[in-house]
């Protein structure tokens, strides 16, 4: 027999609403039974035949605030595991919110579950009263004549009742839900603090993550493909100089190869040199800024000062942002010479990138300034261009480096 | 004597050596087991790279470092995949002679190794041009400015290690032109009268600023 899916999805509701209620009614008598308990406390203390003997008093009560806590986290257990509802985390200063909700509420609440289910359990009794009758043997039923008039009405009353207990119990999850979700709320602007603190240390993990699989392509480049290169292009070097009675088509090819073995190993080079190259990892940017200068097609003065090392993410970015503007200068700026300059103000990296070309750069524009903008405020950097037409053009960029 | 921790890329350095005439005494893969075996065998030239285990960052330099000062006949050239121009000042502070700091693909062009690799076991200099590149970028405000384009490549070929002939090959130039320029130079840089062998050294010292 195959349930219709309507009906299908309407039992799976229920029996999820269900546990919902069934789950609250422990949680609920938590704090119902503890604030009996300070009630009775109260009594003994305060009634005509106390003699303040037993002061237990603080115990209950401090029960109740510690519950008030651990009850939330297992309301926020309830909803997520039941309703997929998030309730927030909610910290001290919250307390009060936590409070109400677990010991005011919330013993109302265990009350009305409480009453649900008990009326789930008197109708199934009722519905199935025939079969009790049935169950309990002729010689009763000879002595209660008209039984079966009653059982029959019972049953049919119990039907009636079992058919409203879904939305009774849909009604009160609800209800549930939204007072869970008005009273356990995290105010906007705690919200809004909460985010921009989850955001920045996911940003933070994400710029770690690209760091340091740019470091682990450096690595397996140099340590793999960069190496059997040179090794290809020694063998073919060696070809070159030791078979020297080759015919002429021979030696072409392998001069043909030669060269472009060594081509690759250039673009191979030039290509770790833009992810990481290794040398900024060992000794830091001063020495890896050194290599960027003196490659650079123009000449280059680079001014460091560094008393201390920053951190690789910024570091990376330093490196990044002058190997980027090295080559737009190169690429745009008709310049004859730039000049670089970084420097370690506290806290504080800044590097400034100078040349005396056309200048009318616009970072706005070309895509180059753009990622290079992205990557500085990727680690909350500031990104200034001066660059009027005619120049000079200067780029300074600013890092924070928190130690 | 080789030490190269890239297998493939040693072979091929035993190859080179051996057909430039070398003996090869030992072949190693990291810097222990190079001050071991330069101990043992006490080679002319140690040919080193930079990057060895177990750490991969500057093993090579500080073992060439010992052997120079523990086995100063020994000759090093280091080969690096980068340049580095404070390993090879490092190199270059106690003494010129016998010193090497080669680019790894420098190897490539087998020929112009050789050379380099026979100007450094006799005692002679070879450094990459983009060590001597990279060394002129941090040279701010110093004599050097007054240099002329031209005598600037002089030294820069100077201090690469090259002979006057080999200068005056590079630029295409006549050999008494190339001594005009270096007298001009030393003139230039203030280098007393001395012997002349020793006033180039002396250049190529100011010229790198070590």
């Amino acid at each position: 027999m195959t349930i219709p899916p309507r009906l299908r999805r309407a039992l799976v509701r229920l029996r999820r609403d269900l546990l919902f209620l069934a789950a609250g009614v422990p949680l609920h008598a938590v704090p119902l039974l503890l604030s009996f308990w300070v009630l009775l406390q109260l009594q003994d203390i305060l009634g005509p035949a106390s003699d303040f003997g037993t002061l237990v008093l603080p115990v209950p009560v401090t029960l109740l605030i510690l519950a008030a806590y651990g009850l939330t986290e297992a309301q926020r257990w309830r909803f997520r595991a039941l309703c997929g509802v998030d309730l927030p985390r909610l910290r001290f200063r919250e307390s009060k919110r936590q409070w109400a909700y677990n010991c005011l509420i919330g013993p109302l609440f265990g009350l009305l579950e409480l009453l649900v289910l008990g009326v789930l359990a008197a109708a199934l009794t009722a519905a199935t009263s025939l079969l009790w009758v049935e169950l309990l043997g002729w010689e009763w039923r000879v002595d209660h004549r008209g039984v079966w008039t009653w059982a029959g009405y019972a049953t049919a009353v119990g039907l009636l009742v079992l058919a409203a207990v879904p939305a009774l119990a849909g009604g009160l999850v609800r209800l549930e839900n939204l007072v869970g979700r008005a009273v356990l709320h995290v105010s906007r602007s705690e919200e809004l603090k909460r985010r921009v603190e989850d955001l920045t240390t996911s940003r933070a993990g994400a710029v770690d993550a690209a760091d340091a699989e740019r470091r682990r392509i450096e690595r397996d480049l140099h340590d793999g493909a960069q190496q059997r290169l040179v090794a290809l292009a020694l063998n073919l070097g060696l070809a070159k100089a030791t078979l020297k009675d080759l015919p002429p088509e021979v030696r072409q090819v392998i001069d043909e190869a030669h060269r472009e073995a060594k081509e690759a190993i250039e673009e191979l080079n030039s290509l770790v040199r833009g992810l990481h190259p290794a040398v900024l990892d060992e000794l830091g940017l001063d020495a890896a800024l050194s290599g960027l200068a003196a490659r650079a097609p123009l000449p280059v003065r680079l001014w460091t000062d560094l008393p201390e090392r920053a951190a690789p993410a910024v570091e990376a970015v330093a490196y990044f942002v002058v190997s980027e503007a090295l080559n737009n200068v190169a690429k745009h700026a008709d310049a004859t010479r730039a000049e670089v300059t970084v420097t370690r103000l506290g806290e504080i990296l800044r590097v400034v990138v100078a040349d005396d070309g056309v200048g009318g750069a616009d970072p706005s524009g070309g895509s180059g300034l753009k990622g290079l903008a992205q990557r500085v405020r990727s680690v909350d950097g500031a990104f200034r261009m001066s660059s009027p037409v005619g120049g000079p053009t200067t780029m300074t960029v600013e890092l924070p480096c928190t130690t | 004597m080789i030490a190269e921790d890239s297998v493939l890329l040693r072979v091929g350095l035993v190859k080179v050596l051996e057909t430039a005439g070398f003996e090869v005494a030992a072949e190693v893969g990291d810097a222990q087991a190079l001050l071991t075996a330069v101990a043992e065998h006490r080679p002319d030239l140690a040919v080193v790279d930079v990057r060895m285990p177990p750490g991969f960052t500057d093993e090579g330099v500080r073992a060439a470092l010992e052997i120079r000062e523990r086995w100063p006949d020994t000759a090093v050239l280091m080969l690096s995949q980068y340049v580095e121009e404070r390993y090879a000042a490092n190199l270059l502070a106690s003494n010129t002679s016998g010193i090497g700091y080669l680019l790894k693909q420098r190897v490539a062009d087998v020929e112009e190794f050789i050379e380099a690799l026979r100007r450094v076991a006799d005692g002679g200099t070879a450094l990459d041009p983009q060590v001597v590149a990279q060394l002129l970028v941090r040279r701010r405000s110093d004599p050097l400015e007054r240099l002329t384009e031209r005598e600037r490549e002089v030294l820069a070929l100077m201090a690469e290690g090259r002979s006057n002939a080999g200068i005056a090959g590079a630029l295409v130039v006549s050999e008494s032109a190339v001594a005009k320029h270096i007298n001009n130079i030393l003139a230039k840089l203030d280098l007393p009268k001395a012997d002349a062998d020793h006033r180039r050294v002396l250049a190529v010292l100011r010229f790198l600023g070590v």
